[in-house]
């Protein structure tokens, strides 16, 4: 896999989310039951708005001295035993941890949920040199037994009902028990365990690399990730370049906002620093240590009025707030980043060439930048993208730049949004027709007709795609 | 040990910035809000314990408080509870202040007990795995979330909080702090003392658990399925 899912069209992908009725429920569940544990968590802890602010500083101080807390990071690992290869691109990460496997004669992998090892594509490497590659993350491994991508980032495997996961694990592993959440994970458990201990390289993502002293911190709640870089003797972390801190201080403020942020909880049960190889005596952890750090596009967003996109710790409350995720989940994005942060995201990292219509992807109601942990304006990143594709496809009339500046106003703030519903059906009543809108102004122009604008009309979102499919809107 | 290619990764992201390559002279400015420090503070010990149990039942783990001579009962009455028949603990230098070397001796008479051995290397490991009950101190313990920090070395190898199916952690009292800011602060303040930190340093809230499959809670997927703490007064 890369960063993009596919060659199906947008369209398609759009049309397959919404007729995907227990998708569409289940993400509207999640959505719901995400959202209402970090506000709960939000508003134990106090002062939330203070915590969002020190999270945006500490990110904001840090991107801005990248150079400098990398080189104090790989100076702190390879002081601990472990060795740093710098990777400007996918090939180049893929190619040094292929040599890393092949030298140390590695048979097995077993991993742990990283996005950026999907965004290189490295498990498609790895089976390619002949290398078995086990996910260990549940949702994960489920999908990897199903060669189906993730569609969300937290909970990866939330399209799936457990009839699917049973019928999945009969045919592909042998499976013969009912479907109940507890049986199919005993099994999942059971068939993971022979993988931890008989795995030769383990290779993990990083949620926070900590410059000071070289510690690599990962939060899951399943501990595979504990499993992944306690037992393999050889130890690969992958990072995207932009996923470090300063101090454990400020690891501890981030690491705070992301689990509240993503499942509610004050932490997950697990949060593992791990440092370079085994020390002298110690029998946990690996002998032979390797960080990769990727940039793969990330240092053309830096000095860019996008760089705060690169902020983002990944807990997916954008996602779990935007009502065009809700409705066509995924899948739809096309991209292993999908909801607001990868309609931001994805353009910058792979071009807008596959991409043009995911800025689109938004109702720009601003619930995104509303509920981000790190206050990434997501939403005005999302206007200046669509002002971008619009320029470059030379169909920049002035009076629509005019038009989007006045839009981001109006859609800035959820309340603002609401307050406004009622007037937005006037304004935009010169591109209404028969309840829907034609072919708005700015951002309400292309595709975004496939999103959840009629809103301010009457029409439900999925009555109004079936007309549009029937070409009663076209 | 090896960084390759740093020069022109960094001089690139440097260029990028807009500015010449930053080696040293970078300071964390102060942050302009604290709010982490505002959490439970001047909390007493006691005051932090029911914070702690509180939050327990949010992550399915049992809590018990007892004075330091009833620490050897509790964990009898826990293992019995888990119809444990192999215990594996850490070679932990608190074990004789807290009279565990004998009580793990007395144990050994009638079921399996592991003291993690740095001499015997993987097979500790080997061990683990097969071993129903891993028994681990806590170093620093965050009320707020109800965490056990492990500080692992060679004496307290990870796999003890991890393999086994049921955990026990003993927490002394006062190893309780409000937050992880204070355990954060405790490793900074090493780190800037010129001290190594540990190789890996667990922060563990509970059992495993995962909400992978249709967002039901499934505790136990990877590690631990059960989990108890122990609080003792010190
Ligand atoms: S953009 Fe903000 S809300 Fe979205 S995943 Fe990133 S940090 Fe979380």
């Amino acid at each position: 896999m890369s960063i993009k899912l596919g060659d199906m069209s947008y369209q398609d992908r759009i049309e397959k989310g919404i007729e995907n009725d227990f998708m569409r429920e289940a993400v509207s569940s999640a959505q719901g039951r995400f959202r209402n544990g970090r506000l709960t968590q939000a508003e134990e802890l106090g002062d939330w708005e203070d915590w969002r602010q020190l999270g945006s500083e500490i990110r904001t101080h840090t991107l801005e001295n990248l150079d400098y807390y990398l080189q104090q990071l790989s100076e702190q690992v390879s002081k601990r035993g472990g060795n740093v290869f710098f990777a400007a691109t996918a090939e180049e990460a893929n190619a040094y941890i292929k040599k890393v496997i092949k030298q140390k004669n590695g048979k097995k992998v077993v991993k742990s949920k990283s996005m950026v090892t999907e965004e290189i594509g490295l498990n498609q490497q790895l089976e390619q040199m002949g290398a078995e590659v086990v996910e260990s993350d549940l949702g994960e491994w489920i999908l990897q037994l199903d060669e189906d991508p993730p569609s969300h980032i937290v909970t990866p495997a939330l399209h799936k009902n457990k009839e699917q996961i049973r019928e999945t694990f009969a045919e592909k592993r042998g499976y013969d028990q009912s479907d109940s959440p507890e049986e199919l994970a005993a099994f999942a458990r059971e068939q993971l365990r022979k993988d931890f201990l008989s795995a030769d390289v383990g290779i993990t993502g990083c949620n926070f690399a900590i410059a000071e002293s070289g510690a690599i911190t990962l939060v899951t709640n399943e501990g595979n990730a504990r499993m992944v870089t306690a037992l393999p003797d050889t130890q690969i972390t992958v990072m995207g370049m932009e996923r470090i801190v300063p101090t454990w201080e400020d690891m501890e403020v981030l690491v705070s906002l992301l689990t509240r942020a993503a499942v509610g909880q004050k932490l997950t049960s697990y949060v593992t620093s791990y440092t370079g190889a085994r020390l002298e005596g110690e029998i946990d952890g690996p002998d032979d240590y390797h960080l990769v750090i990727v940039d793969n596009g990330r240092s053309k967003i830096l000095g860019t009025e996008f760089q705060s996109a690169l902020h983002c710790i990944r807990c997916a409350a954008c996602i779990n707030v935007c009502p065009v995720y809700r409705h066509v989940g995924g899948h739809a994005y096309n991209s292993i980043y999908p909801g607001p942060i990868g309609a931001v995201l994805t353009p910058l990292l792979d071009g807008y060439d596959d991409h043009k219509e995911l800025p689109y992807a938004s109702s720009l109601c601003a619930a995104c930048t509303e509920a981000c942990p790190v206050k990434i304006p997501l939403h005005e990143q999302l206007i200046r993208h669509r002002q971008i594709i619009v320029e470059q496809e030379k169909k920049s009339p002035v009076t629509e730049k005019i038009m989007m500046k006045g839009f981001a106003q109006w859609a800035s703030t959820p309340a603002a949004y609401k307050l406004s519903t009622k007037l937005a059906r006037t304004a935009l009543k010169p591109w209404t027709k028969d309840e829907t809108i034609k072919n708005g102004p700015g951002p309400l122009k292309g595709w975004t007709d496939v999103r959840d604008f009629p809103a301010p009309a009457k029409q439900s979102f999925r009555a109004w795609w079936k007309e549009r499919k029937k070409g009663v809107n076209q | 040990m090896v960084i390759h290619n740093h020069d022109a990764f960094l001089s690139n992201v440097a260029a990028h910035l807009g500015r010449p390559r930053r080696t040293s002279g970078v300071k964390r400015p102060t942050w302009s809000v604290r709010p982490q420090d505002r959490v439970f503070a001047g909390y007493s010990k006691e005051e932090l314990i029911a914070v702690l149990k509180k939050q327990c039942q949010a992550i399915h783990t049992d809590v018990v408080e007892v004075k330091q001579h009833e620490l050897t009962q509790a964990l009898t009455d826990t293992i019995k509870r888990y119809e444990g028949k192999t215990v594996i603990a850490a070679n932990d230098k608190r074990n004789a202040l807290y009279g565990l070397d004998q009580f793990y001796e007395q144990l050994n008479e009638e079921i399996d007990v592991h003291i993690w051995d740095a001499q015997l290397g993987k097979e500790n490991q080997i061990i683990a795995e097969r071993t129903d009950i891993g028994i681990s101190f806590s170093d620093i313990t965050l009320a707020e979330s109800a965490t056990v920090t492990l500080f692992n070395d060679k004496h307290h190898g990870r796999s003890i909080s991890l393999l086994p199916k049921s955990f026990i952690a003993i927490i002394p009292k006062s190893t309780i702090v409000p937050r992880m800011t204070q355990a954060a602060q405790q490793l900074h303040m090493s780190v800037e003392k010129g001290k190594d930190v540990p190789s890996c340093v667990s922060f563990v809230s509970g059992p495993s658990n995962s909400a992978d499959i249709e967002m039901n809670l499934i505790v136990g997927v990877h590690g631990p399925i059960q989990a108890t703490y122990i609080v003792v007064g010190d």
